[in-house]
């Protein structure tokens, strides 16, 4: 009966033939670690955002008027709102630790590398599009850090020379962020930014399954294979990976409720407290500070001085903190890809690039002192030395020769 | 232009402060145990609340219903006893002064306090509501160390008292005694501010609630879904 049903499907639809490309005959490298939980822990978060963002939508109101009380309606009078919106908020949060999680994992494993360039960019792509799509979301609750926020960002376009004013005045539809610029965030957040995550989600998997998945000792699993051509180092997806993905997803779901159920505010690093304060445009509030996963650029952005009285350097500085990220395919010269058989060179850089990231990001939340300032500049630095001379360390480095089959560690 | 958003750097760089929810002028805050369980706690805070907050602030997104099923009262107990401000048991709490002539009379229009608890946070509400001090150069004579040069009078002197600041050695002493003794006090701004934290989260009491059985659920699969993957990769070596 089913199969029968299938064969008719299967005459019009390719339903089996998708089934078996990308999951029961997809063939994954066995020795996945910890940190390929990542990849479909931000699927799930992702669709997690989608279904919240869908019953969000329901009852929030995209007007400077009324947006703020309509989220506290949703908190109180909407059956389960409350769970919603957190579930929403929170995922915010979630969906960059393990985005960055995830981004960690390509760097120390060379996931990046030929023949993966394409799914390293539509990767970036997606980062640069989740990181649009938190930005404009943050606005919608229309407290004091998202309305500042939002002006502080938006006038960061202003400093580009000559056309800076009218396209800051293009981007927000009113000479400061005000009911226009709610209204058109609300409609990015909610239908342009997340078609265009869907489809760059679909063309990074596709890529992926096209080339096949990296695996933590960057051995190519498809030189290997077997008389009936799978590789002898692979494994179906389904139902290996599937039934390993769904204990992580149940760990990764315990810590989340942890966070969602006893701290969804995480002491104002999710939510943060002034933005329980209605937006007011006339009231400057004392503390302006990004969400957690924007500082690290946001620190970059105010380590660099500004020249001749314009921020544009610092503007410039934090495009390129991203454009690197981009460019580490072309960049890294070692034959080698994971971490495993790297020489010392790499090793330490990654060591000094992490350090300089995680410091920019404490940094950036930090009010601006003589040392911290200082010490952002020095973390900059360390920071594009990793990709700048990155052409030169991984050509002089000593790498490990690298074994033929995949290993357990 | 080049100068908003150097107003705006200059606010952005300089006031980012981790996560520090207002300027204390240094002072040390007192934190106070929030307790949603406690019924009575909430109760006195409530009647607080309507007595001496509820005419200039309001809490307008917080209905009077879905305080009494919180708080165990029935609709008639809050009709009778907490409802001087609305006529229906389901409206929010709203007063009936306009912020445009509290704007007028107080020079500040006295903010609504439905989600105070959450941008102050308690620790603060509950100093702020200990500190106010006798200061002649303010035109209600009293001033607050944690909110320097507010508009607010002290509303609850007749329970307090009037206190003297010693800006030297940052002393307070009583000027004159209150009804309450100082402990008798502190228990009452406690019970207020845990009304006001009930307030700006009412649906807290059923995501603490929920929360362990989502928790217990999540392990007991975790006990199901990890044996399930050890014999799924049995044979994986």
């Amino acid at each position: 009966m089913f199969s029968s049903l299938m064969g008719w499907v299967d005459a019009r639809f390719p339903a089996t033939k998708m089934w078996e490309e990308h999951l029961s005959k997809y063939y994954a490298p066995k020795n996945f670690n910890f940190w390929y939980f990542f990849g479909s822990l931000a699927l799930l978060v992702l669709v997690l955002q989608i279904v919240t963002g869908i019953f969000l939508t329901m009852h929030y109101k995209p007007d400077a008027a009324l947006a703020f009380a309509s989220v506290e309606y949703i908190m109180r009078d909407v059956e389960w709102g409350w769970l919603i919106r957190y579930l929403h908020s929170t995922g915010a949060s979630a969906f960059f630790i393990v985005v960055y999680l995830h981004m960690f994992r390509g760097l120390i494993y060379g996931s990046y590398k030929q023949p993966r360039e394409l799914v390293w960019l539509f990767g970036m792509f997606l980062y640069m599009a989740l990181m649009a799509e938190a930005f404009m979301g943050y606005l919608l609750p229309w407290g004091q850090m998202s309305f500042w926020g939002a002006q502080v960002i938006i006038s960061l376009f202003g400093a580009i020379p000559f056309i800076g004013d009218q396209l800051a005045l293009w981007i927000r539809g009113d000479f400061v962020v005000a009911d226009a610029t709610l209204n058109r965030f609300f409609a990015f957040h909610v239908i342009a930014v997340p078609l265009v995550i869907l489809g760059l989600v679909v063309a990074h998997i596709i890529a992926l399954h096209e080339v096949g998945s990296n695996n933590p000792d960057g051995v190519e699993i498809k030189k290997l294979k077997d008389k009936n051509g799978i590789p002898l180092d692979g494994i179906p997806f389904h139902p290996y990976y599937s039934v390993k993905d769904i204990v992580g997803i149940t760990v990764f779901l315990f810590i989340f409720s942890l966070v969602l159920f006893y701290a969804p505010e995480m002491d104002g690093w999710f939510l943060e407290h002034a933005n329980f304060v209605p937006a007011n445009p006339l009231k400057t509030p004392l503390h302006i500070a990004p969400v957690w996963y924007f500082t690290p650029f946001y620190a970059i952005l105010r380590a660099v001085p500004s020249i001749a009285g314009s921020a544009f350097p610092g503007v410039v500085a934090m495009g390129l903190s991203i454009v690197f990220l981009f460019l580490l395919p072309w960049l890294d010269r070692s034959p080698v890809k994971s971490i495993r058989y790297r020489g010392i060179y790499f090793r330490i850089a990654i060591v000094l690039f992490v350090i300089s990231f995680l410091g920019l990001g404490f940094l950036g939340t930090q009010p601006v002192t003589p040392l911290y300032t200082l010490l952002a500049r020095i973390f900059s630095v360390i920071y594009f030395a990793f990709f700048v001379l990155m052409p030169i360390y991984t050509s002089l480095d000593k790498d490990k020769p690298v074994p033929e089959r995949v290993t357990f560690k | 232009m080049r100068t908003l958003i150097f107003a705006l750097f200059f606010s952005y760089l300089s006031l980012i402060s981790g996560q520090v929810m207002a300027n204390t002028d240094g002072i040390h805050l007192d934190d106070v145990e929030v307790d949603l369980s406690d019924k009575a706690s909430l109760q006195r805070g409530a009647k607080t609340f309507v007595n001496y907050c509820l005419s200039c602030h309001q809490a307008s997104f917080m209905r009077y219903n879905r305080m009494a099923k919180d708080l165990d009262l029935s609709d008639a107990q809050v009709k009778e006893n907490l409802m001087f401000a609305s006529e229906k048991i389901g409206d929010t709490m709203t007063i009936a002064m306009r912020a445009d002539d509290a704007k007028k009379w107080f020079g500040v229009t006295p903010p609504d306090l439905s989600v105070i608890s959450r941008s102050r946070g308690t620790a603060w509400l509950n100093t702020y509501l200990q500190t106010f001090v006798l200061d002649d150069t303010r035109a209600v004579g009293t001033n607050n160390l944690v909110f320097k040069d507010v508009g607010m009078p002290h509303i609850l002197w007749k329970q307090q008292g009037y206190l003297n600041h010693d800006e030297e050695t940052g002393h307070l002493s009583h000027a004159s005694e209150g009804s309450l003794s100082t402990y008798e006090y502190s228990v009452m701004v406690a019970d207020l501010v845990n009304f006001l934290a009930y307030v700006g989260e009412p649906s807290k009491i059923q995501r603490l609630e929920l929360g362990k059985w989502v928790l217990l659920y999540l392990f007991l699969f975790f006990l199901v879904a990890y044996p399930m993957k050890k014999a799924f990769w049995r044979d994986i070596h």
